[in-house]
């Protein structure tokens, strides 16, 4: 299984010379195994995926949630304009509108030019839950998690590893924080012994005392629920948008200096490439 | 999948921020958690019991009606919303640990996830200043 990280950014994507280490797109990640490709959410990052190759008809994307910065990349993304192309997309149900409905409140007039029913590409659109499904080679089982609106995380099973993906999340909320119970933690399922996670890390923890009930994680809950969940790797993502390479390299230096465990972790980077398996 | 549904953490989390007592349990009334102030009319603390089935918590209690009579575990909020999943209501008297008799109300809810999926119920034990 091939990770390729496109987009790392939170809310809303930012451009600057300032950022051009970690990158500025927002939430967008592929997958690829035996000429297979997902695509995790549909950020600014989705500009820049290249299909496997030519041959390549079949595309998936699965979207966590339809928060904008999950799916301003879509409208942008090619392979939805040629007819030879079958794009399959799945995202969480929700209990009033079809996910066409919620979709096409951006993709189309006046947010987009184009209306959803007029994209030439072979569309279906796919609801999910609590559910377990399969493309291709892969294993996938989502699960909602704690976030505003119907959110939901993502393992992804391939032959040889587990890929679990949280962008936006935040399983700390309450009164005592995060419960060390793996019964009571939001996306334990999702998590539990995996090869590499990518997981909202959006605040320092000083920063989230601030921002708590916001719908994302401080970087010490995170590190604490991949600790106990014998995750292997673990990437943040949905890095704050105001907030530099200098910033996030500095912060990295502290984290790595108070968590001298076995968990190796690091910040998400556009550009960066991970085999698993 | 061995966790619970986010619709029942969230409803441990808000438990947890409570003054008033909350039980929450499964599909089958087991009770999965109760919170500080329900600790106080059970007895036990969570930290130390755990969660606990049905037959073993449901016996705590002693529910009696308005001429002091048992009360039939059919008769209970929580119970009938866990066959019927609605929300009940009632007052009733309950004999406490010290063998004391106290009038309280209790209001129980079904807890219906995003997917419409019956997930367990919560009650919620209400002081009552009648006597």
């Amino acid at each position: 299984m091939k990770v390729s990280i496109k987009g790392v950014r939170g809310s809303i994507p930012t451009s600057s010379p300032e950022t051009s280490y970690f990158g500025g797109n927002t939430s967008c990640v592929t997958v690829v195994e035996d000429n297979c490709l997902l695509i995790l959410d549909g950020g600014s990052g989705m500009q820049k995926i290249i299909l496997p190759d030519e041959s390549t008809n079949r595309v998936d994307i699965l979207l966590t949630h339809l928060h904008f910065d999950h799916i301003q990349g879509l409208g942008f993304f090619n392979p939805l304009f040629e007819a030879s192309k079958e794009v399959h997309i799945w995202a969480p149900v929700s209990t009033t509108q079809s996910l066409l409905s919620r979709l096409s409140k951006f993709l189309s007039p006046p947010l987009f030019p184009v209306l959803m029913r007029d994209l030439p590409c072979q569309l279906t659109l796919h609801e999910i839950s609590n559910s377990s499904f399969e493309i291709g080679p892969f294993q996938i089982d989502s699960l909602y998690v704690i976030h505003p609106g119907p959110t939901v995380g993502l393992r992804i099973k391939s032959k040889n590893s587990v890929l679990a993906y949280i962008p936006d999340h935040e399983p700390a909320l309450g009164p005592a924080g995060m419960i060390m119970d793996k019964k009571w933690i939001s996306g334990f399922d999702l998590v539990d012994q995996a090869d590499l996670l990518i997981h909202d890390a959006q605040f320092t923890a000083e920063e989230y005392k601030g921002k708590i009930g916001w719908g994302h994680s401080g970087m010490e809950d995170v590190i604490k629920l991949a600790t106990f969940a014998g995750v292997k790797k673990l990437l943040f993502t949905h890095h704050d948008p105001s907030r530099t390479d200098a910033q996030l390299k500095e912060i990295m230096i502290g984290l790595k200096e108070t968590h001298s465990g076995d968990l190796n972790f690091e910040f998400a980077r556009e550009g960066m490439e991970i085999e698993l398996g | 999948m061995a966790s619970y549904e986010i619709e029942i953490i969230l409803n441990r989390q808000l438990a947890d921020c409570l003054s008033i007592p909350v039980f929450i349990t499964d599909i089958s009334g087991n009770l999965i958690f109760y919170n500080e102030p329900a600790e106080e009319i059970l007895g036990t603390r969570f930290g130390e019991t755990g969660e606990m089935k049905v037959e073993t918590w449901s016996t705590i209690f002693k529910p009696l009606d308005e001429k002091r009579k048992p009360l039939p575990p059919e008769g209970l909020p929580l119970v009938k919303t866990l066959q019927d999943q609605h929300p009940h209501h009632k007052v009733f008297w309950i004999e406490n640990l010290k063998g004391k008799l106290e009038k309280i109300s209790v209001t129980s809810y079904p807890i219906i996830g995003r997917m419409g999926k019956f997930l367990g119920g919560v009650a919620i034990f209400w002081e009552t200043k009648d006597t």
